[in-house]
């Protein structure tokens, strides 16, 4: 039965609460050994994924196996996994011994051989002598060992972290890092680590995997995570970038930033609207402006400690960040280059906000639950189904919710060099996709305008 | 001089205040039939309240027990009904959460009388004859709340993942129950406990509308009945003194042993 | 996780048969007859008699005297007792709590004797003058809780923006302190409006509240009288409790 190489394997799982969706058709597996990291923002469903695997929850849908056998319905108690919390949840009423002999005691595993173990464990997290102390007399970094001691003593095949590290300090979270993937090599079991600290990630982990929304992002090592992000998404959530729309001119040419660059990606085809991400460090910057692709002026500069952190205007009319050991003062004219295996070019998830709608009347359609005047409608009777179609830099958004057809609230946010891409999710829980020049921030309150000539209405997908 | 306005005015309104218990203190040691009157020292007071040498006192004494084994068991039931029903209410969302929170605060809202009438025509309504069990029952009513609002604040306090964790590491969950949740919310429970035990000694308005006519007596109900015969019985100064003291280091101890609890919190 | 909620359903019941059926047999009673069938008769009965509408008067008017002058006594006391420059000692606050936890009928007997034996005639002053002794520790209690809990730099605050002192505890303490008097008014005006046997001893039976008037009817088997008194009381109680907020956090929690 079990003759797979995945110690982890997860299944089309889902899970809402309520009218939300937590988890949209998640599929994971994973191998024996490895440092797993599930890596997202707030919300993104990483924790009520771990949740599921220790068996604090139930899915809605799919199934979790581990070592081949399905425990989708077997209690917490039962599963061969231990948890290390996030806020550590050591008992406060027992002392660091009794904390980590708990699940051993339960198990009525001989006294000797816990006290064997016990001592094993601490002196594994370098906590030898303290096993008489109050967990509550212990510092952050202190109890933090214990729980991970505590988790480990059970010999679960998986050991499951959810932001450990989250409640340290700057500097005890960079030593347990590194603690921790020792820590990792020497038990040899396998870890599953959630965090939203994507240094964190990119640090600790073999594998990582992306998650926004409830649904899986990219799966990949930490390099290319970093090196090749699948989508706008992950390259801005990974590190800094700088992301622009860009149109695939042919193979191994795409133009961005008003200017063509050579590159190395193949297979978009001819004339294909893309996302293309360029890091920061990649573009190179410099005084003469004859060898450069092309020119700009530098706006801001500010020294980040290793680097200078510098924004630049280019020629077009496009704001980078640029990333250079050397500063060049701000109003000062400047050569720029990227080089083509630098730049990442992805996929566009859309070109266009697209709905299901339906004809109301000769000049009304309606779709996200809200009725919409539009240019006459010809070729669909009212109460036909049809596809809406509005283009991002169409949606006109206005300070006040209360005077939009629909309100909602900016749920997501990216800088495209020369405007903002908008995720706004609507007060009945739609998405859509807005272009502007507007400043925005996360979380404001929004109406939401469309005029009549900008709502295009095609015939439905079957 | 502010400062010593301040310690007057504090003194001069707790003086005013103990004068009464202060009288009756003074005057349970001596005979006298009427305060105001020394006759002598004499410990005749104490000693009568306890051989039961004088008229009525068998009956004081069966109070006495009455008032302790109601309050006794109306304070056992309410800590456990309480304390089961606390976790329940921390994990309950929305509109069930507010509908029992509720009805909780009622019987810690309503005054003594309302809830005294409504469970006496509760009793009526149901053709329940009145008498222990009803009194009992009616005191694990106005218990019980003092008892969830004690346990409540533990649960919120208390690391939401310890539950999850005792799972995690094994448990069943009667085991977490038994071996990580009770612990954590013993201090609750036992503060619980004491306002409850407290409250049913106390009472006397909802006794006296529960007690039913089968001459059921408790401390409060036997003082209502004896004052209104005339008055003071000079036996009862001697109980009043002693419960005063008895009320007075238990609430010492009590705070001292918070005092103690705060400081290691700090550390 | 949604399994443990359903710890709390023996309670729902329990709260339902013990807490709102009798509500609704106060309701119920009070609009019927002694054999069963709905009338207001027990209505017009209260609102013609004028003995009982000066008793209520009565009651409202002692209440609010006693919250008024608990308040005016307390709130010095409770703000003298959180103030560690004039009090640091333990005990005082021991001291004001502890009468809350006495038996209020022994005390207000205690009382009642000290006036007889300073040979003072019982009526409406000794009854206000032992319904102060017995409430006074309600009011100080809250309102020292939420002043002893108080952000201190609030007032450093205040002061920093050239406030003087007076005007620190005028326009800083005072409002912030509002909450604390609101409770204090609740644990003291409810059960003075709806008390009985206390007046009996301070008054020595002369004068009579509406808890008395309730009391009396009770026990004479006028139910639906005695129902319809208490329902005209829970309209008074729930008017009361309407001055708190819902989050109400200092009548609850330990000494």
């Amino acid at each position: 039965m079990n003759n797979n190489e995945y110690i982890i394997e997860i299944k089309n799982i889902s899970k809402s609460f309520g009218d939300k969706c937590i988890l949209d058709d998640v599929s994971i597996n994973v191998k024996k050994g490895e440092f797993v990291t599930i890596l997202g923002p707030s919300g993104c469903g990483k924790t009520t994924l771990l949740r599921l695997l220790a068996g604090f929850g139930t899915a809605d849908k799919g199934h979790i196996c581990i070592n081949g056998e399905d425990i989708t319905n077997v209690p917490p108690h039962l599963r061969p996994v231990n948890t290390v919390f996030q806020r550590y949840a050591l008992f406060p009423h027992l002392d660091v011994y009794e904390n980590i002999a708990f699940g051993l005691k339960l198990q009525k595993v001989p006294a000797d051989e816990i006290d064997k173990i016990v001592l094993k464990v601490l002196r594994m997290v370098s906590m030898t002598d303290y096993e008489d102390r109050d967990v509550e007399s212990l510092s952050g970094g202190q109890q933090q060992r214990v729980a991970i001691a505590r988790a480990i003593a059970n010999q679960p095949k998986v050991l499951l972290l959810d932001e450990p590290l989250a409640a340290l300090d700057l500097k005890m979270r960079k030593d347990m890092q590194i603690e921790l993937k020792e820590m990792h090599k020497k038990l040899g079991i396998t870890f599953v680590y959630v965090t939203h600290d994507q240094e964190e990630a990119l640090t600790l982990s073999d594998t990582i995997i992306v998650m926004n929304e409830g649904k899986i992002q990219q799966i990949g090592t930490p390099t290319d995570i970093y090196n090749e992000p699948q989508n706008s998404f992950v390259a801005d959530f990974i590190g800094e970038s700088n992301i622009l729309n860009g149109r695939m001119v042919k193979d191994r040419l795409v133009e961005f930033a008003g200017h063509q660059f050579d590159c190395v990606d193949e297979g978009f085809g001819e004339d294909t609207e893309v996302d293309v991400v360029v890091r920061p460090e990649d573009i190179y910057i410099m005084n003469k402006l004859d060898g450069a692709q092309f020119t700009g002026k530098v706006k801001s500069c500010t020294f980040k400690g290793v680097h200078y952190e510098m924004f630049v205007d280019s020629d077009k009319g496009y704001e980078l960040m640029v990333q250079d050991y050397n500063a060049f003062e701000p109003g000062s004219e400047v050569g720029l280059l990227i080089r083509p295996a630098d730049i990442q070019v992805m996929h566009k998830e859309r070109i266009c906000n697209e709905f299901e709608g339906e004809v109301v009347d000769a000049t009304h359609v309606k779709f996200m639950d809200e009725t919409f005047e539009c240019e006459e409608i010809t070729g669909f009777e009212t109460g036909a189904k049809v596809k809406v179609q509005v283009a991002f830099s169409k949606v006109d958004l206005i300070d006040h919710p209360e005077e939009g057809t629909l309100s909602g609230l900016v749920h997501f946010l990216i800088y495209k060099g020369d405007h903002y891409h908008l995720t706004i999710l609507t007060d009945d829980g739609y998405h859509i996709w807005v272009d502007t020049n507007d400043i925005w921030d996360k979380g404001d309150l929004v109406g939401i305008n469309i005029l009549p000539k900008d709502i295009k209405i095609i015939k439905a997908d079957e | 001089m502010k400062r010593i306005f301040a310690q007057c005015y504090i003194w001069l309104l707790l003086i005013i205040l103990y004068a009464p218990i202060v009288f009756i203190a003074v005057f349970s040691f001596t005979e006298s039939k009427v305060l105001g009157n020394w006759t002598g020292f004499s410990t005749k007071l104490y000693s009568n309240l306890f051989t039961g040498d004088m008229q009525g006192t068998g009956s004081l004494m069966l109070a006495i027990e009455n008032t302790l084994i109601i309050a006794l068991i109306a304070a056992v039931v309410s800590t456990l009904l309480g304390t089961i029903a606390a976790i329940g209410i921390h994990n309950m969302r929305g509109k069930t959460k507010q509908a029992i929170t509720l009805l909780n605060n009622i019987p810690m809202l309503n005054p003594d009388i309302i809830t005294g009438v409504s469970l006496f025509l509760l009793f009526v309504f149901l053709h329940i004859s009145q008498g222990y069990l009803t009194v009992v029952l009616a005191h694990i009513t106005f218990c019980t709340p003092y008892v969830v609002l004690n346990v409540l604040p533990k649960l919120t306090q208390m690391n939401p993942n310890v539950y999850e964790a005792a799972l995690d590491l094994g448990a069943t969950p009667f085991q977490a129950l038994r071996k990580v949740l009770i612990p954590l919310l013993k201090p609750g429970m036992i503060s619980g406990f004491i306002m409850a035990f407290t409250m049913s000694l106390d009472d006397f308005a909802v006794t006296f509308f529960t007690r039913g006519t089968i001459g059921l007596d408790t401390l409060s109900t036997y003082i209502y009945t004896d004052a209104r015969k005339g008055g003071l019985t000079p036996e009862l100064r001697p109980l009043i003194t002693l419960l005063f003291v008895g009320i007075l280091i238990l609430l010492i101890v009590i705070n001292i042993r918070q005092m103690r609890n705060s400081n290691t919190e700090e550390k | 996780m949604n399994k443990r909620s359903s710890w709390a359903l023996p309670y729902a019941i329990f709260l339902v048969l013990f807490v709102a059926l009798p509500l609704i047999l106060i309701i119920l009673y009070a609009f019927q007859d002694g054999s069963g069938n709905f009338t207001l008769a027990n209505f017009t009965k209260f609102f013609t008699d004028a003995d009982a509408i000066g008793t209520f008067a009565l009651s409202l008017e002692v209440a609010i005297e006693n919250t008024a002058i608990c308040i005016l006594l307390g709130y010095p006391a409770a703000w003298i007792l959180a103030n560690k420059k004039y009090n640091r000692s333990a005990v005082t606050i021991v001291l004001f709590i502890m009468p809350m936890w006495i038996n209020a009928l022994m005390r207000t007997l205690a009382t009642a004797e000290l006036f007889h034996m300073l040979g003072i005639q019982l009526g409406k002053g000794t009854l206000l003058v032992g319904m102060v002794y017995d409430y006074l520790p309600f009011m100080i209690y809250p309102i020292y809780n939420i002043l002893n809990k108080m952000d201190k730099s609030y007032m450093e605050a205040a002061a920093d923006l050239g406030a003087t002192p007076w005007q620190v505890f005028w326009k800083v303490q005072v409002p912030l302190s509002m909450p604390g008097v609101i409770s204090g008014v609740m644990m003291v005006f409810m059960p003075t409006v709806s008390t009985f046997a206390i007046s009996e001893f301070l008054t020595n039976n002369k004068i009579k509240l509406f808890g008395t008037i309730i009391q009396e009817n009770i026990n004479s088997s006028m139910w639906n009288y005695g129902a319809a008194l208490s329902l005209v009381m829970l309209v008074i109680i729930g008017m009361t409790s309407l001055l708190q907020d819902n989050k109400k956090e200092v009548s609850g929690g330990t000494v």
